[in-house]
């Protein structure tokens, strides 16, 4: 099964649940009427896009329709897949690996939305790609955070820079960038502790950890990744909002996407805050973290059960 | 807007509403088209939104709401009745085994918070006189019963723990046998994270519950959850027949609707609401008192209740007179800081104060708790005799104090000045006394601006 084979495979439940409610809603209709569009709506909503960024949508394929003169509900379906596409964009964004050597990624997000495990996985991806690469145990707080951080890279046979737990995450973050520099290391992952984005304090303290990164190296961290959970809902917006506030944060990874919880986050947060997913986590296994690519994403989510035979 | 949390939002709402005289029921309908939005930006599930909104709707335009003269105070107490209705009730206690031990079963997705949850609930229990044990049964996820036997040396409570080379529900049963043998009389088991679709992990869970017998089986959700969290509450709810919900998170912005969607698909009772990352932030969940945090009427029977758990009779009795002989001085401001301290993190302290809620969201108010880490600092490097007459510090002695503690002049005047004020104001709190008897309490801690707290 190829890499789509797989995305499609874990956006299943996903698609099946977001595009059958759609196909009820858009067969056995004759005419786009104000009821069809209130059930766009709903679907949407249901699928945590948000109700400003439903009402968005909706009003913009209301548009279209006019302009386009469409009259089958039919068509409907392909127009919300371009609209949703034009929000996401249809070029992928990659992690930026040439700001210098080492490149750093700083990892940041809520507790429990699976930083760690992406940390792992990712490391585990840069490294089959012949990068060498170091990884920060700066989650100092949470504990046995800096064992489960260990195994993965023993996993993956990759070092682990750390302290005792309780201690200065940001003196873990200096101390991983000097070694870093030290053994030419390509890629530096800098792990936090989980913290809720309305902590000042503790957002304080990651700041503090990202300007201790900046001022060892200029321009780093060049990647500061944050990992959402994407059975989240609209929370996940401000969590957005105010880790890029705090820490400037240039991409998203989504984790748990293999469940039925839905992509519909994402397009809330590229539309309010303009802040690309990167990264999505489809699987528990160690290769389970890949690329985002916006036309894939919404190809999958909205593939009907015959194309799918045919691409798989 | 995206900030504004549901009870601002529906309290935006019922302002517009609360200057009119009277109600139609288009007006209805308008404040209920708000309801919904905020219900919805709040992750309520959509169906439960649906039929949360068609049952106000009912009261609201069926009974004499529209007749009343202050129809908008009875849309919010429809509302709010609706909303406590839907959370449940009244609040929940743990079921204990005729018999010990009582066994809880903690099950839930990936990062919902189950092992501190598990760290949490035996605190509360052995808090209540129990003797708990912890069972690591998360046999998946790297270093997580390192996790829980951390958790448990921090609370001196034992972690049963058999390696991650043993099936789950065979850990279960050993532990549950040792249980016995060793006289605890509650047994928390710590499953692995999973996800509801997960046929393979649910079987394995459905497996340890018919061995182990539990009397609770706790589902731990994300407060954070959005629409999904309907489908995960189900497919748990079919599987394991669960008896209870904890929710974790609750002290972020969320606005908690998954509370609401979990209660309505499940019907199990919200036992307990994690509110921060502290062992002893658990807290037991009250639906109605959550009500009217919802829609933003405060929560001072929380406030009370952790006064009590926290302020030393004692030392309160004797501040109080203190209090009341004027001769108030910076040993007893330092000992009320560290009371007010114990209560836990000072802004969700604040949130639970009626109108101080919404004042939470300026800037200058965000009260940091390091800044009371200054104030201690200089209060400390004062004499005793400072501290009794702190009128008598004079500019060389005020340098020397800030020398002493790492700070500046200005912060040692400052911090004087606010104690004079805070003094001030305690002379007045004893003069409202017969108005607090009367409930007119407004600023029962002489919390403000420049308070440090």
């Amino acid at each position: 099964m190829g890499l789509f084979g797989k995305l499609k495979e874990s956006l299943s439940k996903t698609r099946k649940n977001f595009v059958e409610k759609i196909d009820t809603i858009v067969t056995g209709r004759r005419h786009i009427d104000e009821e069809l569009y209130e059930e766009l709506e709903e679907a949407l909503i249901q699928a945590d896009v948000g109700i400003e960024g439903a009402l968005d949508l909706v009003e913009k394929m209301r548009t279209e329709v006019k302009k386009r003169r469409i009259g089958e509900p039919e068509e409907l379906k392909k127009l919300l897949k371009e609209q949703m596409l034009e929000i996401l964009g249809a070029e992928t964004s990659s992690l930026n690996l040439n700001g210098g050597k080492p490149t750093v990624i700083m990892v940041v997000g809520v507790n429990g939305v699976g930083k760690t495990t992406t940390i792992g996985k990712l490391a585990h991806n840069l490294k089959a790609d012949g990068q060498s690469v170091l990884l920060g145990a700066a989650d100092t707080f949470r504990a046995a955070a800096i064992d489960q951080l260990e195994i993965w890279g023993q996993r993956a046979g990759i070092n682990v820079i750390k302290h005792n737990e309780g201690s200065d995450p940001a003196a873990v973050a200096y101390d991983s960038l000097q070694a870093a520099k030290a053994r030419n290391i390509d890629v530096l992952i800098v792990d936090t502790a989980g913290r809720l984005h309305t902590r000042s304090n503790l957002m304080d303290e990651l700041k503090k950890i990202h300007r201790v990164l900046g001022r060892e190296m200029p321009g780093a961290p060049q990647e500061v990744l944050l990992v959402l959970d994407a059975t989240t809902g609209q929370n996940a917006i401000n969590q957005a909002r105010l880790f890029k506030e705090a820490v400037g944060v240039t991409g998203v990874a989504l984790t748990k996407l293999d469940g039925t919880a839905r992509g519909g986050v994402v397009v809330a947060i590229k539309q309010v805050l303009d802040v690309p997913v990167k990264l999505i986590g489809i699987g528990e296994g160690i290769g389970d973290l890949r690329p985002f690519n916006a036309r894939e994403f919404v190809d999958a989510l909205f593939e009907t059960e015959n194309n799918q035979q045919q691409a798989g | 807007m995206v900030f504004s949390g549901l009870a601002e939002r529906l309290q935006e709402t019922f302002k517009k509403l609360r200057g009119k005289g009277r109600l139609t029921e288009e007006d209805v309908d308008l404040a209920l088209k708000e309801v919904r939005r905020a219900l919805i930006s709040a992750d309520v599930n959509f169906m439960v939104v649906k039929d949360f909104i068609t049952r106000i709707r009912e009261r609201a335009v069926g009974s004499d709401v529209l007749q009343s003269l202050t129809p908008a105070q009875q849309v919010i107490k429809i509302v709010r009745d609706e909303l406590a209705a839907l959370m449940g009730g009244t609040q929940s206690k743990i079921n204990l085994a005729p018999a010990p031990p009582t066994v809880i079963m903690m099950v839930g997705l990936h990062g919902a918070g189950k092992t501190t949850t598990s760290a949490k609930l035996a605190n509360l229990m052995r808090r209540q006189g129990r003797r708990p044990e912890l069972v690591a049964a998360d046999v998946y996820r790297p270093a997580a019963i390192k996790q829980l036997q951390v958790l448990g040396d921090q609370l001196n409570v034992p972690v049963f723990s058999m390696g991650d080379q043993v099936s789950p529900p065979d850990i279960a049963k050993a532990a549950l046998e040792q249980a016995r043998r060793e006289g605890h009389d509650l047994v928390i088991i710590d499953t692995a994270g999973r996800l509801h679709i997960d046929e393979d992990l649910m079987g394995e869970l459905r497996n340890m519950a018919s061995i182990v017998k539990p009397q609770e089986i706790l589902l731990v959700v994300d407060s954070m959850t959005g629409q999904d969290a309907v489908n995960v509450a189900k497919t748990f709810n079919e599987n394991l027949s669960l008896t209870g919900v904890v929710l974790t998170k609750l002290d972020g912005d969320t606005r908690g609707g998954a509370a609401l969607s979990v209660k309505a698909v499940t019907g199990c009772p919200i036992k307990f609401a994690g509110m921060g990352e502290k062992l002893d932030a658990l807290e037991v969940f009250h639906p109605d008192r959550m009500a009217d945090r919802i829609l933003g009427m405060g929560d001072m029977l929380t406030l009370i209740e952790k006064a009590q758990a926290n302020f030393d009779a004692e030392q309160v009795e004797k501040l109080n007179k203190r209090i009341k002989s004027m001769d108030f001085t910076l040993d007893d401001f330092m000992e009320h800081m560290n009371q007010v301290k114990k209560m836990g993190p000072l802004d969700q302290v604040l949130g639970m104060i009626p109108g101080l809620g919404n004042m939470k969201k300026m800037k200058d108010l965000q009260i940091d708790e390091k800044d009371l880490v200054f104030v201690e600092a200089i209060i400390s490097s004062m004499t005793p005799w400072e501290r009794q007459n702190p009128q008598e510090i004079n500019g060389s002695r005020r340098r020397r104090v800030a020398k002493g503690s790492g700070t500046t002049v200005q912060e040692v005047n400052r911090l004087l000045k606010q104690f004079e004020q805070t003094r001030k104001m305690m002379r007045q709190l004893v003069g409202m006394e017969k108005n607090i008897k009367k409930g007119k309490m407004k600023n029962p801690f002489g919390l403000g601006k420049n308070s440090p707290f």
